[in-house]
């Protein structure tokens, strides 16, 4: 039998005035996983986070941290530390005083406090740095400082608020990295919420993609990445082309739909669909392959025309915007890395073709409702 | 305007010196032009009538006259005593208006701060009079609590005029405060919480040093009034009041000896000048920061 998760959410749920910010919600986390909370904001996520540090008492369910409930317990006595949003070092001490201050708390000796602090600093790049200000430091130094400061306590887990979130996009870049790689070195279980679907992709062992104050999904990157449960996460998760339209006939896994403009594709189908049903599928750009004739294109597939209306360069993430030719309806392709369009124009005629296998289709949100 | 500022045409320094006379004007006028013809007076002494000497015999004579200098004291001791009572009291209140109350309620508790000084200060001060006299509200509840078998004199004791103190200042250390708390980060309380901290230690260890330039500043300003305070020492303590300011009243309006009056007026702005020195030291913020937070 596997270890006792060290996060256990049970029905938990939460309702302000007449908004429902958690809507029972089950869930673990495995001892040592990096396990991130996604979803927009306003989905609940900052709710369910301070709930768990234990700003926030929830109104039904529980949450068990390391096996223990968390009923009743303050924050300042859970084994629960947390990243605050834009960091909450403390100004008027110094990045040692900062680091230390947990320890003061729990009645440890300055001498050891002292060791201690520089033991952590040491530990997460930053040895020397404890006498200075916490002005004095560059974002990314400052985040690691916060990581520090909590990380001194030995907590059984480490909740991070979006801590990326006022970094600039190159140190955010940076810092990605350096949080998978202290979180490895710690092998503390992390909670991270974001907003950002490439911080969670990136990061995580298991991602939840909250909407609405619910799970919508749960499971690793690549789960959520090439199979996702829902219409949502298949639009939130990654770049993704969505088609509108109406299911003209359901054979077996394939689905046949057709959109607004009359443009007819074919996708794998997610959940239960009838014919004449509305219907999404979602495309990703990637998964689309190109062809400057039809006869380019795998023959098993079949082939769409479009007309270019934008080259969107972006070295190996370049993909080009069309417009397909019956439907008008706009679709991203990813160009090859080959280069081999490098002298597309603007208005150029191409043709497309993906695996229906990798296009996926969900009944539409409101056919449900 | 890049060349704005290498060379402002004259018209420019015209504007502004007309902008700022009558600030300076008012400055010179009524605080440089007294305070010079007063120290000049607190520094001779009448040898005969109409005949003055220049002499420091009137600073001679404070020293001399331990009524003097004991009631110097004594304002001195009381005004830091209603200074720190003062804070206690505010810094409750303003915590409240800062960090607890929300939007309308919040305005309106700072109102019900400012509601006392809608009326003028002699009113207010015999108001007090009239609650805590002999014959007064206070006492005759007292005997019909069966508290006490009679009326008390509750005016003319040291702690009324403390009371009068701090009811007075209240507001200008509240005020400092709120400005002073609101810029506090809630984040910070929440992350020395998440930290371990306790309700003491996080106030020890992050609000009174993020709040230290407002807690200088109001006490600064507070001091300073109540130092300086003439009406409600004298009204609610009576003739026991002993307050520096009615001496120095006195002097100059009993005893029409104004270069006495001069001299007390000059040690009193002494005694808040070092006072106000030794609040900076103590507290180790700048005069500067201090007075931009008040």
């Amino acid at each position: 039998m596997a270890a006792i998760p060290d996060l256990e959410v049970r029905t938990l749920a939460k309702r302000f005035a007449t908004h429902l910010a958690v809507d029972d919600l089950s869930f673990s986390v495995a001892r040592g996983s990096f396990f991130s909370i996604l979803g927009p904001s306003g989905c609940g996520k900052t709710t369910l986070l301070r709930m768990i540090a234990g700003f926030i008492q929830p109104d039904r369910g529980d949450i068990a941290i390391g096996g223990r409930s968390m009923a009743g317990v303050a924050p300042n006595r859970r084994p629960v530390n947390m990243v605050f949003q834009q960091l909450a070092l403390f100004p008027m001490m110094s990045v040692a005083q900062n680091v230390a201050f947990g320890l003061a708390r729990r009645g440890i000796g300055r001498a050891e406090r002292t060791r201690r602090a520089e033991a952590m600093l040491e530990r997460v790049g930053l040895g020397g740095a404890g006498g200075k200000r916490t002005d004095e430091l560059s974002g990314g130094q400052r985040q690691r400082v916060a990581i520090a400061r909590s990380m001194i306590l030995e907590p059984t887990l480490l909740l991070l608020d979006e801590p990326l979130g006022a970094l600039d996009l190159k140190l955010r870049e940076h810092m990605k990295i350096e949080l998978k790689q202290l979180q490895a070195a710690f092998a503390t279980t992390f909670v991270y919420i974001t907003h950002d679907q490439s911080e969670a992709l990136v990061l995580s062992d298991h991602i939840g993609v909250m909407n609405h104050g619910r799970f919508e999904q749960l499971g690793t990157p690549q789960e959520l990445y090439y199979s996702p449960a829902s219409a949502f996460v298949a639009g939130f998760v990654g770049a993704n082309n969505r088609l509108a339209g109406k299911a003209l006939a359901v054979n077996g896994s394939l689905v046949q739909l057709a959109t607004s403009g009359g443009w007819v594709v074919h996708a794998h189908r997610q959940g239960p669909i009838t014919a004449g049903m509305a219907v999404e599928a979602f495309v990703r750009p990637e998964a689309t392959l190109l062809g400057r004739t039809s006869a380019d294109l795998p023959p098993g597939q079949t082939a769409h025309a479009g007309e270019v209306i934008s080259l969107l360069f972006d070295g190996a993430n370049s993909a080009v915007l069309l417009r397909e030719l019956q439907s008008h309806i706009e679709f991203r392709i990813a160009l090859p890395q080959t280069g081999a369009y490098a002298d597309l124009q603007v208005g150029a005629r191409i043709y497309f073709s993906f695996d229906p296998q990798r296009a996926i289709c969900f009944a539409a949100a409101d056919a449900h409702a | 305007m890049p060349e704005a500022p290498a060379a402002a045409p004259w018209y420019r320094r015209l504007m502004l010196g007309l902008l700022l006379a009558p600030a300076l004007l008012w400055l010179f006028a009524l605080i440089v032009l007294p305070h010079v013809d007063l120290a000049l007076l607190s520094f001779r002494e009448r040898v005969a009538p109409r005949q003055y000497v220049a002499s420091l015999a009137q600073y001679r004579t404070f020293f001399g006259e331990p009524l003097y200098w004991r009631v110097f004291v004594r304002t001195a001791v009381l005004s830091a005593l209603a200074t720190a009572l003062t804070l206690l009291v505010a810094f409750p209140i303003a915590w409240t208006i800062a960090k607890l109350a929300r939007g309308r309620m919040s305005a309106l508790l700072f109102v019900v701060c400012l509601i006392p000084f809608w009326v003028s200060e002699t009113v207010r001060t015999l108001g007090w009079m009239i609650l805590l006299r002999e014959s007064g509200v206070l006492p005759a509840l007292l005997v019909h609590l069966g508290l006490t078998t009679q009326p008390v004199e509750l005016l003319y004791h040291d702690a009324t005029i403390l009371v009068g103190l701090v009811y007075t200042s209240l507001l200008f250390m509240v005020v400092p405060l709120v400005g002073n708390l609101e810029s506090l980060d809630n984040a910070l309380i929440e992350a020395a919480y998440d930290l371990g901290g306790k309700g003491w230690s996080i106030l020890r260890e992050i609000v009174i040093p993020h709040a230290a330039p407002g807690i200088t500043a109001g006490c600064i300003v507070v001091f300073m009034l109540t130092l300086g305070n003439y009406l409600t020492p004298t009204l609610l303590g009576g003739k026991n009041s002993l307050w520096f300011t009615e001496q120095i009243y006195t002097q100059f309006i009993t005893r029409f000896n104004w270069e006495q009056g001069a001299a007390f007026g000059f040690l009193l702005l002494a005694l808040s000048t070092a006072m106000v020195w030794l609040g900076l030291k103590v507290s180790g913020q700048r005069f500067s920061d201090v007075m931009r937070r008040a």
